[in-house]
């Protein structure tokens, strides 16, 4: 209890001599803070770096769906035997009504309901405006039940206009925006790959991360449109909603054993189809990310490493200009604790108050990337403050704990006899 | 030896055939070469000896910042000799007031902060802290300068400031090292006022001086030569007989 109190009052008479100190070195203080703080701002900014990173893949997956499940000629996971792949047939998008009828017969089933998607790639005219590379889908009236995309105005096209392959199209924010810059898509004919369609919807913004799955800029028209004029692909894939997202392996086995039956498969043969889902897709994508994560805090981590150095020199000089005063206090009774944590603080609220100052810089210029390009990730967040300001007391613990512990071992008589 | 004095007050300090010995490189420097002493509560006494006589190591070795190479030293009882950095810390803390030639306040605080810190190493509360600081600092005539910081003070005030730290825990003895060795005449005696004092009240003085004018206010006189006791003598002895 007594010990407590003593520690307590010794911590409180530290921090008032390490404020004191700050003050009274003012300059040194700040330039040694420098340090720090450019550290603390590499690091988080490299963290609200990551953390938007982190957002982006995860939108990204969000886009894929939690709860589908896509059949497909190809794995998304990286393979080495590709050529085994190679020869497989193709995914046929008529797969998704044969697969329909077995979901309706089977009485315990995962799956909800399979939806065709046939995939190419196709410019999108109108009058002399052009977006080339289109991300063209052909699928049915169901498409919105399996997709977490929002129609900005307009509407999807219905069963008739589905079955009948009419040429409309529902597209991407993106390309209405690059083709109709000052007023509605809707009900202007635009040209698809040749193919004159009439806009009937305009998807709302997604947002992009890297290029990767924008629905932004892909155009949606009838499968049987699609057909028609451009034929079957290897990308053709049929798109399966599951029931419970919690149940994603038991869907998948399902799944499985119905397109063996599609298929035709014999007991001995092998799967010649696969089953994606976001899952495996993030599996694939999770050591990239914290690849880039850990090279990116390898290297601002050096940054306040230095930041560190600095501070670790100026509490070395602060130990040797004070080796008399140190001499004293151990006269009037100060321990070892004691004389090693007032140099440690004073580290720390060095380290602490650039950590901070370090924080409001990152939080600022983060607001101002936000502001100026939105398009860039990143993230502040609340954990990114913690994560910073562990980060600054660390910074000074490790670089404090050298120097207030040589001053700690000092022999009081040697420290007193110092000038 | 035959004492010089009779023990009034209980032993606080006892120390019997302590030696110190110092290395410098190959050579062993003996700076004290066995020296037995008693000094009991309620005594003032004076160590004198020439430069490099040992006193500064006597001073040390009794003031608990440093322990004999050989030899017994118990201070109120306990066996100093073989304790650990800490335990001696905290009978400087607690027994032990130190008055240092160069005052040797901490330049940043006020003479308040400066005379609570024994208290804070010793764990005593802010409020309690805050008066008992008062009541020292008012005992050595400063009560009206608390928020002075050193620079602020003249050197005999200084001083004064370092006596009231040395004393505010009611230490079993004061050490003084040369303690007006840095200021002039005048101001001497003020301070040696001040130990006449702090005597009068009962406390146990031990005073480092070569200076004779010094040493004259004590009541007992220890010469050391060469890191042994010369001699030991009561302060009639030693100069109303040599008059
Ligand atoms: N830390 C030390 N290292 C080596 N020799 C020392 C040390 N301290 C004192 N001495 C030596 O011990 C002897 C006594 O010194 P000291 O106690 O300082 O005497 P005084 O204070 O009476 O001048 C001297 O010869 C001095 O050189
Ligand atoms: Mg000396």
């Amino acid at each position: 209890m007594k010990e407590i109190k003593i520690l307590f009052y010794e911590f409180n008479e530290s921090v008032k001599i390490a404020f004191d100190q700050i003050r009274a070195n003012k300059m040194r203080s700040i330039l040694t803070a420098l340090g720090v703080i450019i550290g603390i701002l590499a690091v988080t900014l490299m963290g609200t770096a990551i953390n938007g990173i982190d957002k982006g893949f995860d939108n990204s997956l969000s886009m894929i769906g939690y709860d589908v499940l896509y059949v497909q000629k190809w794995p998304w996971a990286n393979v080495d035997d590709w050529w085994n792949y190679r020869n497989r047939r193709r995914i046929k998008t008529d797969y998704a009504e044969q697969l329909n009828k077995m979901i309706e017969a089977a009485p315990n089933t995962e799956l909800i309901t399979a939806v065709p998607q046939g995939v190419n790639i196709k410019s999108v005219k109108y009058e002399d405006n052009q977006v080339k590379g289109v991300f063209l889908l052909g699928t049915t009236d169901e498409y919105p039940i399996i997709s977490t995309v929002d129609l900005k105005e307009g509407r999807f096209f219905s069963t008739i206009e589905s079955r009948t392959g009419r040429p409309v199209c529902v597209i991407g924010y993106d390309i209405a925006d690059a083709l109709f810059p000052n007023g509605s898509a809707v009900d202007k004919v635009v040209q698809i790959g040749g193919v004159q369609c009439r806009v009937i919807g305009v998807l709302a913004k997604q947002g992009k991360f890297l290029g990767l799955f924008s629905f932004d800029s892909q155009a949606i028209i009838p499968l049987e449109l699609l057909q028609k004029h451009f034929g079957e692909t290897n990308n053709d894939r049929v798109v399966v909603k599951i029931k419970d997202k919690t149940r994603t392996l038991e869907a998948k086995d399902e799944l499985t054993g119905l397109m063996r039956r599609v298929r035709g498969l014999l007991p001995d043969q092998k799967d010649d189809f696969s089953i994606n889902e976001q899952q495996a897709f993030k599996s694939t994508l999770d050591p990239i990310k914290s690849g880039i994560a850990l090279a990116g805090l390898f290297i601002t981590g050096l940054s306040l490493f230095v930041g560190a150095i600095g501070i670790m020199n100026i509490t070395f000089v602060s130990v040797k200009e004070r080796t008399k005063e140190i001499g004293t206090r151990k006269a009037l009774g100060a321990r070892r604790r004691t004389i090693l944590m007032q140099f440690l603080i004073e580290a720390v609220s060095i380290c602490l108050v650039g950590g901070i100052v370090g924080l409001l810089l990152a939080w600022g210029m983060s607001m101002a990337i936000g502001a100026a390009a939105s398009s860039f990730p990143v993230s502040f967040s609340f954990d990114l403050v913690i994560v910073g300001m562990a980060a600054s007391i660390l910074t000074g613990i490790f670089s404090g704990f050298a120097p207030a512990f040589s001053a700690s071992k000092l022999d009081p008589v040697v420290a007193l006899r110092y000038e | 030896m035959e004492r010089a004095i009779r023990p009034k007050g209980k032993l606080v300090i006892q120390i019997e055939g302590v030696t110190k010995e110092y290395k410098m490189g190959d050579e062993i420097v003996k700076a004290l070469r066995g020296v037995s002493l008693s000094i009991y509560r309620n005594e003032y006494v004076a160590i004198m000896g020439p430069s490099g006589s040992g006193k500064s190591t006597m001073m040390n070795l009794l003031g608990c910042l440093d322990t004999p190479t050989a030899g017994k030293y118990e201070f109120n009882g306990k066996n100093v000799a073989a304790m650990e950095d800490d335990e001696l810390a905290a009978i400087r803390n607690k027994e032990i007031g130190f008055v240092f030639q160069t005052f040797n306040l901490l330049p940043r605080s006020d003479a308040l902060a400066n005379v609570e810190l024994p208290l804070v190493y010793a764990g005593v509360s802010g409020e309690e802290r805050r008066n008992r600081a008062l009541a020292a600092l008012e005992s050595v005539g400063l009560g009206s300068r608390v928020h002075h910081k050193p620079n602020e003070l003249s050197g005999g005030q200084r001083q004064r400031v370092a006596i009231a730290r040395a004393l505010v825990n009611n230490p079993s003895i004061i050490l003084a090292d040369e303690p007006t060795g840095n200021l002039d005449t005048k101001t001497s005696i003020d301070i040696m006022n001040v130990f006449e004092d702090l005597y009068n009240k009962g406390n146990t003085i031990i005073v480092v001086t070569h200076e004779e004018d010094i040493a004259r206010h004590a009541r007992r006189v220890v010469r050391l030569r060469d890191g042994l006791i010369e001699s030991d003598k009561t302060i009639s002895e030693e100069y109303l007989m040599q008059a």
